[in-house]
């Protein structure tokens, strides 16, 4: 078995009880990834999977043979943060910053989905190009709690970024 | 702390403008001139400075890029982890525990119960001394008696979490149950007793309020309800533990850092200086993230094992363990004149506590200075049940007290055809209504109508339920918050500056705690202008028991208590620096108030030429750095004034009249709170509170099984939260006028946000509907 993480093959784990969460966090030690519920309600574990979000959480680390995972660590380049990453400091979309991989993560993932054509609960027009308005934004992010209560800022940097196109 | 090294890189782009403007005009800064009571901070007439830029946050790279270490995230060699098994009933006896099974179970190392746990000391309740944070003083694990439903009463520690939950799973534990208060109606009538706060009677009494409200030409007299809440912070409590020698080294998510582990020594009987307690990133906290039973069960089983431990909560686990907002059930009765000015004041009602708490939700502390009233009667009384403690949690009191109050008001306006804007400032006080003192700065007028402006309050629909758009109802409504100004003894700055060739970095040292109030940050930009350096060059170190002095991260005053305290380094390090300049220095012969901070170094006030570089004076005396540590000067200032900060809030609904689903289109927070440090950060409080006040109004309720006192949603599936889409656009604007009787002439802001806000989201589906909810959370149910 063969788990790839951000490029990297790295071990898959012994127990076939450890979440896909769990194997990060503590197996690979990769916490970046957050744990707020375990349970599927919060959005914190959130990663991407071959490009498609996923909570990790409620995954097992062991389904995931052959594909490739990417979490927050791997979201920087050469040439530094990711955009998102940039965008989120700049329009402050975060205060204690626990969410804030998740959020980022389920944005990218998010991106793609649009991108795709998948409808969301506020789409009118279900066959139509989608796009990202704020209600749009906001109702597909909607899966990621934040406490802090960072909401508007995380939609504007969303917005700068995948939908005016300008890094931070 | 060095991990703000690349921080600090990635920031300074953004900064270095503001600080090169910030350069070219300065002007000496006084040290020590702000006194309580005495000359305003001088930091206060600087204009052109970092203060009152928006700067982000200079730790925003590390939580963006998953490099910021939470304390469930330390690791130390051959760390085990820990699993609880909390009791099921709410009072009694534990009469058996059957943990064979899980004891055989792979990778256990240890089972822990109240047979094996080491003798504790109990916590230190709060209130008992001035370092103690325990919500109560309850033995942990120490007998067998249990005081509350979910009270932990096993520990399975095992080689990994799959192994130590699933052992735990295997513990049987039955309990002879005894009779308990676990509903309100109950507690109410075992009778109810005063409530205290803080070591006084939460009761203000000016004149003879009944009488003269039996006496009022218009009366409102209404009683308005809140249910229990929870913090919900998205991390969940951990620790990360480790006995290391006679030491006890702590990785824990903590807004009380050097007062808990001056609390774990007490506990542990050790002297405080073995205890190490580190907490530089907190994922939230809002007042649950305290001491509470898990770090001691945790180190106990660390202890008892020999092996470090990681205990980190699971969701529900955090439910069980820390306590959240009490109940409330408030009557807020006024007496009014015509001209809608109020003869008579009256709040007051019942909140819960259990036998072992401390902490009545002192509902009547906003309502002690919003309004003058001839006459008032504030009272919070208490009835007992058999529950988990509960604690402080934004704004406690003020959140769900003005909820009250300001519904109220509402009444009141609505019935005397008054606009509610306008009986507010009628019965604007002139001076403290209770204390008499006078207010430091208040300037809530202004924000009344800069904010009615920009909301376009007059566009308001006068008849209630008179806007419609399609299926929805529109309406709109206001609410006042107030959250006093604190400052707690007890804060310690230490200051070093070190020489780095013909350069100078200083480290401010704060024993604080960051739980994304932007507290790091505004520190830095608060130092680097009194100290005369540009941002890049002061280093920030918080969040851990070895730094000197005391501070919490509560009651919206560690701004504030920072403030003074570098203010007070600040002036011991001048002093130094003079002694070490000497006489072939130009300041020569200055005193320390004769001379100031400025670009990188000490000039005479009365002479801005006479000065020297900090580089220059440490190199002239062969110091390669200079240290000073120094508490702030007594909290004078609010015997003096009465302080506080202040919200005028506006909110506008729509009310599904299919569905009674509610939607807050729009809201508009306008502040007085003195001066804004840094517009990025205090943004994100205020709307951070904001948006919880709007959960609050709208969906937050923790719900207690009467029947046995189990917290029956303890999961963020059932716990609503706002999110995304229940957020408007949230505009924020704010007086911005400096109190002159404060550090930095700042109030505090973390908790004013989400204080009145529930009452102005009631007010606008009233405004809306023509339906007054009077208990809380206005779900769709109570609108159809
Ligand atoms: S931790 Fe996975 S959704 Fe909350
Ligand atoms: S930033 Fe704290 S939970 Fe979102």
């Amino acid at each position: 078995m063969s788990l790839f993480v951000n490029g990297a093959q790295v071990p898959a784990p012994t127990d076939p009880r450890v979440s896909l969460l769990d194997h990060l966090r503590e197996g690979l030690h990769l916490t970046g990834t957050k744990k707020g519920c375990n349970q599927g309600a919060c959005g914190a574990c959130t990663v991407l999977v071959d490009g498609e979000r996923i909570l990790s959480c409620l995954a097992l680390a062991v389904q995931f043979d052959g594909r490739q995972i990417t979490t927050i660590e791997g979201l920087a380049s050469e040439e530094g943060l990711h955009p998102l990453q940039a965008a989120f400091i700049e329009h402050d979309g975060f205060q204690c910053g626990y969410c804030t991989p998740g959020q980022i993560c389920s944005a990218i993932g998010m991106a793609a989905e649009a991108q795709r054509g998948v409808p969301s609960h506020v789409t009118d027009d279900l066959g139509g190009t989608i796009t990202l308005t704020r209600e749009e934004i906001q109702e597909r992010m909607s899966g990621n709690l934040c406490r802090c209560g960072a909401h508007n800022g995380i939609v504007e940097a969303i917005q700068a970024v995948l939908v005016e196109g300008v890094p931070a | 702390m060095s991990v703000f090294d690349a921080a600090k890189q990635a920031a300074q782009g953004l900064v270095q403008g503001v600080v090169q403007g910030a350069m070219e005009k300065l002007v000496p800064l006084a040290p020590d001139s702000w006194i309580p009571g005495g000359v305003p901070d001088p930091l206060i007439a600087r204009k052109h400075g970092l203060i009152g830029k928006p700067v982000s946050r200079l730790d925003g790279v590390h939580k963006v890029s998953g490099t910021a270490a939470f304390a469930a995230e330390y690791r130390f060699d051959g760390m085990v982890y820990a699993a609880l098994v909390y009791s099921t009933i709410p009072k009694g006896r534990i009469a058996a525990i059957d943990s064979a099974q899980a004891e055989a179970a792979p990778g256990v190392v240890l089972v822990m119960t109240h047979h094996n746990a080491p003798r504790l000391n109990p916590m230190p309740m709060f209130g008992s001394s001035p370092s103690a944070v325990g919500a109560t003083d309850l033995p942990i694990m120490q007998d067998g008696v249990i005081h509350w439903n979910g009270q932990p009463v096993v520990c399975v520690l095992a080689e990994t979490q799959e192994q130590a939950d699933h052992a735990a799973s295997l513990v049987h534990v039955t309990f002879d149950e005894t009779p308990a208060v676990t509903s309100l109606a109950e507690a109410q009538a075992n009778g109810v007793e005063q409530g205290q706060f803080m070591g006084a009677p939460l009761l203000d009494e000016v004149g003879d309020a009944e009488a003269a409200f039996a006496a009022a030409p218009h009366r409102v007299d209404q009683t308005y309800r809140t249910p229990r809440h929870n913090h919900n912070p998205i991390e969940p409590h951990a620790a990360t533990l480790a006995w290391i020698g006679d030491r006890l080294v702590i990785h824990d998510a903590s807004q009380m850092v050097t007062q808990q582990a001056q609390n774990m020594a007490q506990i542990f009987g050790l002297d405080p200086e073995q205890v190490h307690l580190t907490s530089p990133y907190v994922g939230g906290g809002f007042g649950s993230k305290g001491l509470w039973n898990h770090q001691v069960i945790g180190a106990a089983a660390a202890k008892l094992a020999g092996r470090p431990v990681r205990i980190a909560l699971s969701r529900e686990g955090v439910y069980r363990v820390v306590g959240g907002r009490a109940i409330t059930q408030q009557r807020v009765a006024i007496g009014a004149k015509a001209d809608g000015t109020f003869d008579a004041l009256i709040h007051t009602g019942l909140s819960t506590m259990p036998p072992h708490g401390t902490m009545p939700e002192p509902f009547i502390l906003g309502s002690q200075a919003m309004y003058g009233a001839d006459t008032m009667l504030l009272k919070v009384e208490v009835g007992r049940m058999d529950t988990l403690a509960n604690t402080f949690m934004r704004a406690p009191g003020e959140a769900v007290g003005t909820f009250a109050l300001e519904s109220a008001i509402d009444e009141l306006a609505d019935s005397l055809g008054i606009d509610p804007v306008e009986l507010r400032i009628r019965n604007e006080p002139e001076k403290d209504p209770i204390k008499g003192t006078p207010f430091s700065s208040r300037h809530i007028v202004e924000a009344w109508r800069t904010g009615a402006d920009r909301f376009g309050w007059a566009d308001r629909p006068e008849t209630p339920g008179s806007r419609r758009d399609g299926e929805w109802h529109v309406g709109m409504g206001c609410a006042m918050g107030t959250y006093p100004y604190y400052r707690m003894p007890g804060a310690e700055a230490r200051i070093t500056l070190t020489r780095e060739g013909d350069t100078v970095r200083a480290k401010v040292e704060i024993a604080a705690a960051e739980m994304g109030m932007g507290t790091a940050t505004t520190t830095a930009i608060v130092a680097a202008e009194r100290l005369g350096l540009p941002l890049e060059q002061v280093d920030i170190a918080y969040g851990d028991s070895a730094i000197p002095g005391a501070i919490m991260a509560g009651g919206s005053q560690q701004t504030a208590a920072i403030g003074a305290a570098v203010i007070a380094a600040h002036n011991a390090l001048v002093e130094e620096l003079l002694k070490l300049a000497g006489n072939d220095s130009p300041l020569s012969g200055a005193s320390a108030d004769e001379v100031g901070s400025e670009a990188g170094g000490l000039a005479r006030l009365d002479n801005p030429d006479a000065k020297e570089t900090y580089v220059s004076i440490l190199a002239r005396a062969q110091r390669g750095d200079l240290s000073v540590t120094k508490a702030g000067s007594a909290p004078l200032e609010t015997m003096h004034w009465s302080m506080h900060s202040y919200s005028a809030l506006f909110c506008e609904v729509r009310v599904n009249a299919v569905t009674g689903e509610v939607r807050v289109s729009r809201f508009l927070g306008s502040f007085d709170c003195g001066r804004i440090l840094n517009p990025k950060t205090a943004l994100s409080q205020f709307r951070g509170g904001i948006i919880m006040g709007l959960g609050m109004a709208l969906m937050e309720e923790t719900q207690l099984d009467e029947r046995n006192g189990r917290i029956a949603n303890a999961s963020m599936a059932e716990y609503h939260l706002p999110v995304h889409l229940d957020v408007p656009e949230i505009d924020v604007i704010w007086t911005d006028i400096p109190d002159p009787h404060a550090p930095m002439g700042a109030h505090g802001i973390g908790e004013i946000g989400i204080t009145g806000v529930a009452a102005a989201v009631a007010n606008a589906i009233y405004n809306a509907t023509g339906k007054r909810i009077r208990d809380l959370p206005i779900t769709l149910d109570k609108l159809l």
